[in-house]
């Protein structure tokens, strides 16, 4: 066991840092608003135009082949330089990977250029009214037309992160309504344009509009934009769902750069209160432990392994840890707190993670059943 | 950077477990806590022969000269087994506090099973334990090592734990403040290992427990309120040991962090093995309030040995003078 980097490593995070250094734009408007995603989509090219917008990816589309370790270096660097949180996340973290795994040649020629590049933003369209935590359960329909060649998809998702502002949206239906709930389900792409979508954005309690409601009025979507197999869908869904709550969609750097500025504010303001001062050296510890953990995570996944279950530990971590951060800076600000500001914003930011990708109630029912081995009982079936 | 334990750190922890998995430690700790030693003595002997004793003591005193990490691996195994005695104090203490004095041969003693020592570090650890039947106790006075005699017996929440105050006599070093600051840190390492054993055992026999424990007609394990109270104690458990692990490399290195982040880990080790032993007692119900049940052992360990090397208050107050004087994360 080692904390020394390889001389590459260190040469590629002297790069990373020297290129943030120069290029990050520091804070951006709300990527939720009109500016703030133009803003967001103007970095994102800008990044790409350096390679540094997808490191891990292979160098035909844009990546630079990176390690692993490589990644997490430049999330670490990225973060520290301030720069803003990504509007291609979606996409880059939740998409790809599965366009990588089940994509046929010709989707991939399609889609991870434009994704590299900020050209083409992907919205996620899991969630229904009816169909939250219990996903398998998720009612749009998409029926076959055999004339056209495609599928004619009819519904409504909901809570559809960055949909007001995407281009392109990424879900799942249901191709088969005579199959068992899990089966039956297909895998599509479509545009947020297409005839038949509509878009209803929903502001969320910092006032953007993070996510939308999408409506689908038989939408033509045709067989090059299914995903994997038809009917497979859950399967190659599951996928990406272990990546969102895994390791791709939050890295150690966020958590320790934010960790860095508590200490800072610590430093400028202190506080009377005893609590105050444990919460901070907790929040800071928490950091750590999720960086050092983070890196066991990657030795493991050389080695062959993959996140499997231990993708929920981590979600539930890093969950807590990036809440309790932010409700500690909040208590140092004393009344200043409830003003909006930074501190505000990402603390509104970091209500939503115990929420999102997977509840932490679920999340907690996967790790009792699939790591402790707990017996199943009858509750807890949406971990399927 | 690689971040997991080579196959020899493995092989090694896998060997005290056999060791200890057929050695009934629990008849053995509650025979020590009555004050007959014979079978835990008998018990000390074996674990040196696998090298347990010898880990921290240099080659040429017939040591294995380990790193702090396959200590932090050893002691690990040493808290899931609930083992009794001055292990903490004799097979990290004494190697690093008598390095350089006079007393080699009682480290070659220590590296052979045969020396037990004791230590009582005032004010942060002002009590040594089993100062009746160690063959050395030291007191280490700020940075002055002394000989020491047993005086008052205390009794402690955790009986396998017997503390006795120590009567300073002969000086035997006076030690540098880096040489006696690193020796307390490895201590307070080897007692965080130690609480993030004793979780994982508790973890392990609690979810062992509800799997088996029928209520309303089914195993209560099956209900989420208990689910989730694990899996929480998993997640803690899990986020842990990473600090222990970077915190040995660091004292290992000897570098500027070392400190920090040895009472980090401290203060995650603590909290996680608290939180596992709050939850198996009220998993366990009942049977879990008696001290017939052996988790009593670890129970009753765990709350004795958060505060054995230092409160987590005055290991939180280190690591945030440390971070307030730092420019930030190295």
């Amino acid at each position: 066991m080692t904390l020394e980097f390889t001389e590459r490593e260190e040469a590629f995070r002297a790069e990373a840092r020297a290129w943030l250094a120069e290029h990050s734009p520091g804070r951006l408007p709300s990527m939720d608003t009109e500016e703030g995603a133009q803003a967001h989509r103007a970095w994102e090219r800008e990044l790409a135009s350096g390679r540094w917008s997808v490191v891990a990816w292979p160098e035909q589309y844009g990546g630079r082949d990176a390690t692993l370790t490589e990644w997490v270096i430049f999330e670490e660097e990225y973060y520290l330089s301030g720069a803003p949180t990504r509007i291609a996340q979606n996409g880059i973290s939740l998409l790809a990977p599965i366009i990588f795994e089940h994509g046929t040649p010709e989707q991939q020629q399609r889609y991870l250029g434009p994704m590299a590049d900020g050209t083409e933003v992907w919205a996620q369209a899991w969630s229904e009214p009816e169909a939250g935590s219990d996903l398998a359960s998720l009612r749009s329909r998409a029926t076959r037309d055999d004339a056209r060649g495609g599928w004619l998809l009819s519904g409504q998702k909901i809570w559809s992160s960055r949909a007001p502002f995407a281009d392109r949206g990424f879900g799942l239906f249901r191709s088969d309504p005579e199959a068992e709930r899990h089966r039956g389900l297909t895998y599509f792409l479509f545009p947020l344009d297409a005839p038949g979508i509509t878009v209803r954005p929903i502001p969320q309690l910092d006032g953007d509009a993070g996510f939308a409601e999408i409506f689908f009025d038989d939408v033509f979507v045709p067989d090059a934009d299914v995903l994997g197999d038809v009917g497979n869908g859950w399967r190659v869904a599951m996928s990406t769902a272990g990546n969102e709550r895994g390791l791709s969609l939050r890295s150690p750097g966020r958590f320790c750069a934010a960790a860095d500025r508590l200490v800072d504010l610590w430093r400028e303001r202190g506080s009377q209160a005893p609590q105050a001062r444990d919460a901070v050296v907790d929040a800071w510890i928490r950091a750590q432990a999720y960086r050092l953990y983070t890196w066991g995570t990657v030795d493991r996944l050389g080695a062959g392994g993959d996140m499997g279950a231990h993708g929920s530990v981590n979600k539930l971590f890093w969950s807590r840890l990036d809440l309790e951060l932010h409700e500690t800076a909040l208590e140092l600000l004393g009344a200043d707190q409830e003003l909006r500001g930074p501190w505000m914003d990402d603390y509104l930011f970091s209500l939503a993670g115990p929420i999102y990708a997977g509840t932490n109630e679920i999340q907690r029912n996967i790790v009792a059943e699939r790591i402790l081995g707990l017996p199943r009982g009858d509750n807890g079936r949406a971990t399927a | 950077m690689r971040f997991s334990l080579s196959q020899e750190q493995r092989s090694f922890a896998d060997a005290i477990d056999g060791l200890l998995t057929t050695s009934d430690v629990p008849r053995i700790t509650r025979d020590w806590a009555a004050g007959d030693h014979d079978a835990g003595l008998a018990l000390w002997r074996r674990l040196a022969e696998l090298g347990l004793t010898a880990l921290q003591v240099p080659e040429e005193l017939g040591g294995i000269g380990g790193t702090p990490l396959d200590a932090a691996v050893a002691f690990e195994r040493l808290g899931f087994h609930a083992v009794p005695g001055p292990w903490i104090e004799t097979v990290v203490l004494a190697p690093a506090l008598l390095a350089g004095t006079d007393a080699q041969e009682q480290l070659a003693a220590v590296a052979e099973g045969e020396l037990l020592v004791t230590v009582a570090a005032p004010p942060s650890t002002p009590r040594a334990l089993d100062a009746d039947i160690a063959g050395l106790a030291l007191v280490l006075d700020d940075t002055t090592l002394h000989t020491a005699t047993a005086g008052t017996p205390y009794t402690s929440v955790d009986p396998a734990r017997r503390l006795y105050d120590l009567a300073a006599g002969d000086v035997v070093a006076g030690l540098s403040a880096e040489q006696a600051a690193a020796a307390l840190d490895g201590a307070t390492l080897a007692c965080a290992a130690t609480l993030l054993g004793a979780g994982e055992r508790m973890l392990r026999d609690t979810v062992s427990y509800v799997g088996a424990r029928k209520q309303f007609g089914r195993p209560v394990g099956e209900y989420q309120a208990l689910k989730h109270a694990l899996a929480d104690v998993r997640v803690a458990l899990d986020f842990a040991r990473p600090l222990v692990h970077g915190a040995a490399l660091e004292l290992g290195a000897a570098t500027p962090v070392a400190s920090r982040d040895v009472s980090a880990a401290l203060v995650a080790c603590a909290d996680a093995a608290y939180l596992s032993s709050r939850t198996a007692l009220q998993l366990h119900g009942a049977i879990g309030y008696t001290l017939e049940f052996d988790l009593s052992l670890w129970l009753l360990k765990v709350r004795a040995m958060v505060t054995a090397w230092g409160t987590p208050a005055h290991h939180r107050g280190r690591v945030l003078d440390a971070l307030v004087a730092s420019a930030g994360r190295d």
